[in-house]
């Protein structure tokens, strides 16, 4: 039997019911403004007000434990906030990261003091973080990467080069995989993890890299001789590549990642609702009945995750197909309606659909590539 | 214990000379007795109707294992008319039995009177749950007569035939037939991808070519990565019509049948390529899975009249609905 088993996902309990609700109440209010084009930008959106009221409300670091400021709920229950969010088209870019992986990646490796520091702040939603890996010689190659972190007294002297850093040039931190010890022969030994403070670290300079789009959120970090504490190490110097793995892990075993265009299916349904067709039933009927199947096995990976189950395989494969779907839906669009897409039209239909044809691309890069997820999936049959 | 059961009962009944009689249109009765001695006709129904009482996640295991041996009898179809008739307060089948739905038949007098097209197993039936309109009639095999024979692409039954009968046996229609078929197809469907992924895997391990095995080639292994996903799609596809059908929700039996549908497609593709030219005969297995998977796909309802029914469903809702639609499927 070769079947990758995606267990039933638990059925809503009342307190799922009830919190889907209260979040939905809470979102309507939060988004009331937010246009249809601005939805559109689901988890590139960036709002620090947006992610301070979720902190306040208590939607962030729900799994986490009290002491450091969270809220000790399911991991079913945060995969509920999470796919509300992006199917609201909610802002969450300023805390995404945060919560889904630096957060518990310092909740596992990090000291009493580096949790202090930190997570509190996470969940209160005041913190942001990007992501410290990719570099320009390495990239689905991770333990190519070159960055040199030496220790020097109680700091490190870094140096080197990161890309495709989401929002740092506004977030605060980054958790910065680097090399402790030998050269990129060396693989996988002799790497470190440090948390780089973005606003006050010295010989760190922020480098916009602007998008097919014309949109800034990657950024280049480039570290040249820049100083951090040696307080700042998150869990063991030598250890860097167990933890980012580990790290790698909490980013691609959530639900989300199906779920990146689905403002464009909601405007597709208002124009096509004034237009039925034999093609607009058939065409909507078969993308729903996609979406829904999609939803039904990201939420059997959160309950999974919530049983403390590996879910990697089966998160490799949801991202695979997810991905494949959300990529999918402009030109399933485009079969059904006329339309140039203009990225600063007054019309929903037309500026969204811009806007998702624009960022489709990078949705099968950003989390491990497309390539790389079926990889994964092919040794988890067994074939490498 | 049921699963082991069943797997039990079809690895040794169900081998490639029982698939080439059924292919020929022989009837396999020495394997449908064992069928009814393990009380399989009765696995949809609750206890109160004579049932066993299992679970859902225990009837989706039996139905997928009959993908999974391509079983060349209708127990599948069986169970779903039996639950529909028990749903009704109608007499169970005593022996093989379909589901189906033909709202052109007329009464005439006190007799049905239409026919019926392609009617799985039609010869071989005990009865028939017939819907026509909001009546779901349960005609005997000698209320018809066989008007034209027929071929699903996996070379079984599928005659048209000629109903004239004095109505016995009816009740009000608890609900329509295609989505008890079609939710049985769709966990069919998913067994079926299951043993087309382990010939797959089984095969690209032991055929080499240029020195090595197939699956050492990444352009393999990435195929076989899909196969693996249009199985993952098609299970949990399964599974939401399968809940849906028991919470009397036709519309995640519309997305699952659909899904299903569109991952036996796919899977059969990725299967078939991957086997190279031994996966278009009929001396390899697969065929057995690759043709029940194009038969079962356009089964029940087609996936246009499913599509168009969700569609119509999501259109309904609009934009602002579509979401809270989709997380009650």
């Amino acid at each position: 039997m070769s079947a990758i088993p995606f267990p039933a996902p638990p059925a809503d309990s009342d307190a799922v019911v009830a919190l889907r609700a209260e979040f939905r109440a809470f979102l309507a209010e939060q988004l009331k403004d937010r246009t249809p084009r601005e939805r559109s930008d689901s988890w590139y959106g960036y709002d620090r007000a947006f992610s301070r009221a979720m902190g306040q409300a208590g939607y962030l670091g729900m799994t986490w434990p009290k002491e450091f400021g969270g809220h000790e709920r399911t991991a079913f229950e945060r995969a509920v906030v999470v796919e509300e969010c992006l199917a609201a088209g909610a802002p969450v870019g300023a805390h995404w990261i945060a919560d889904r992986q630096s957060g518990p990646s310092i909740i596992k490796y990090g000291t009493p003091e580096q949790q202090q520091l930190i997570l509190p702040r996470i969940a209160s939603g005041e913190l942001s973080f990007g992501i410290g890996m990719s570099e320009p010689d390495s990239g689905s190659d991770l333990a190519a990467t070159r960055t040199k972190a030496v220790r020097d007294g109680d700091v490190y002297r870094v140096t080197g080069t990161k890309v495709w850093t989401s929002f740092a040039h506004e977030a605060d931190y980054v958790i910065l995989f680097c090399r402790t010890s030998g050269t990129p022969a060396d693989r996988h030994k002799g790497t470190s993890q440090l948390l780089i403070d973005l606003k006050n670290t010295p010989g760190l300079t922020i480098r916009p890299i602007i998008d097919l789009a014309g949109q800034h959120h990657f950024n280049e970090m480039h570290f040249e001789d820049a100083v951090v504490p040696a307080s700042m190490l998150l869990g063991e110097e030598g250890q860097g590549w167990d933890q980012v793995m580990s790290e790698l892990a909490f980013e691609r075993s959530g639900p989300e990642r199906f779920l990146s265009s689905i403002e464009l299916l909601v405007q597709l349904i208002e124009v096509l609702k004034t237009r039925q067709s034999d093609a607009a039933q058939i065409t909507v009927g078969r993308v729903t009945a996609r979406l829904a199947v999609l939803r039904r096995l990201s939420r059997s990976v959160a309950g999974m995750l919530q049983n403390h189950q590996d879910a990697g395989l089966q998160a490799a494969i949801v991202k695979d197909i997810g991905a494949l779907f959300e990529q999918g839906l402009p030109d399933i669009a485009r079969e059904l309606i006329d339309c140039e897409p203009d990225p600063r039209a007054a019309g929903a239909y037309s500026a969204v659909l811009a806007n998702i044809v624009h960022n489709a691309p990078s949705w099968s890069l950003r989390g491990g590539t497309r390539e790389i997820l079926r990889g994964i999936i092919a040794r988890g049959l067994g074939t490498r | 214990m049921l699963a082991d059961m069943i797997q039990r009962l079809f690895e040794r009944s169900v081998d490639d000379t029982a698939q080439t009689r059924a292919r020929d249109g022989q009837w396999l009765d020495v394997v449908w007795a064992e069928v009814e001695d393990m009380g399989l006709p009765l696995a949809l129904l609750t206890e109160e109707q004579g049932g066993f009482g299992l679970t859902l996640a225990e009837t989706g295991e039996a139905l997928r294992l009959l993908g999974l041996h391509a079983v060349p009898l209708p127990v599948a179809e069986t169970m779903a008319a039996n639950r529909l008739l028990a749903a009704a307060g109608l007499p169970l089948a005593s022996g093989p039995a379909t589901l189906a739905r033909a709202d052109h038949l007329t009464i005439e007098g006190d007799r049905l009177v239409g026919t019926v097209e392609r009617v799985v197993w039609g010869e071989q039936l005990d009865c028939l749950a017939l819907a026509v309109g909001d009546t779901l009639y349960r005609v005997p095999r000698s209320g018809w007569t066989i008007a034209e024979t027929g071929l699903s692409l996996n070379f079984h039954p599928r005659p048209t035939i000629r109903i004239d009968w004095a109505v016995d046996a009816s009740a009000p229609l608890p609900y329509c037939p295609l989505a008890g078929g079609a939710t049985v197809r769709a966990y069919q469907i998913a067994g079926a991808l299951e043993a087309a992924l382990d010939l797959t895997l089984s095969h690209t391990a032991t055929r080499v070519q240029f020195g090595k095995p197939l699956q050492k080639n990444q352009v393999v292994q990435h195929e076989l990565a899909k196969l693996a996903g249009e199985l993952a799609c098609a299970t949990a596809a399964a599974d939401l019509a399968g809940e849906a059908l028991d919470r009397g929700e036709f519309l995640g039996v519309a997305a699952g049948s659909l899904r299903a549908r569109e991952a036996a497609t796919a899977g059969a593709s990725i299967a078939t390529q991957m086997h190279g030219a031994i996966g278009f005969t009929r001396e390899h297995r697969l065929h057995l899975y690759t043709t029940a998977l194009w038969a079962w796909r356009d089964e029940f309802g087609g996936q246009v009249m499913w599509a168009k029914l969700l569609g119509q469903a999501a259109l309904d809702a609009g934009g602002p609905g579509f979401w809270p639609m989709v997380t009650e499927l």
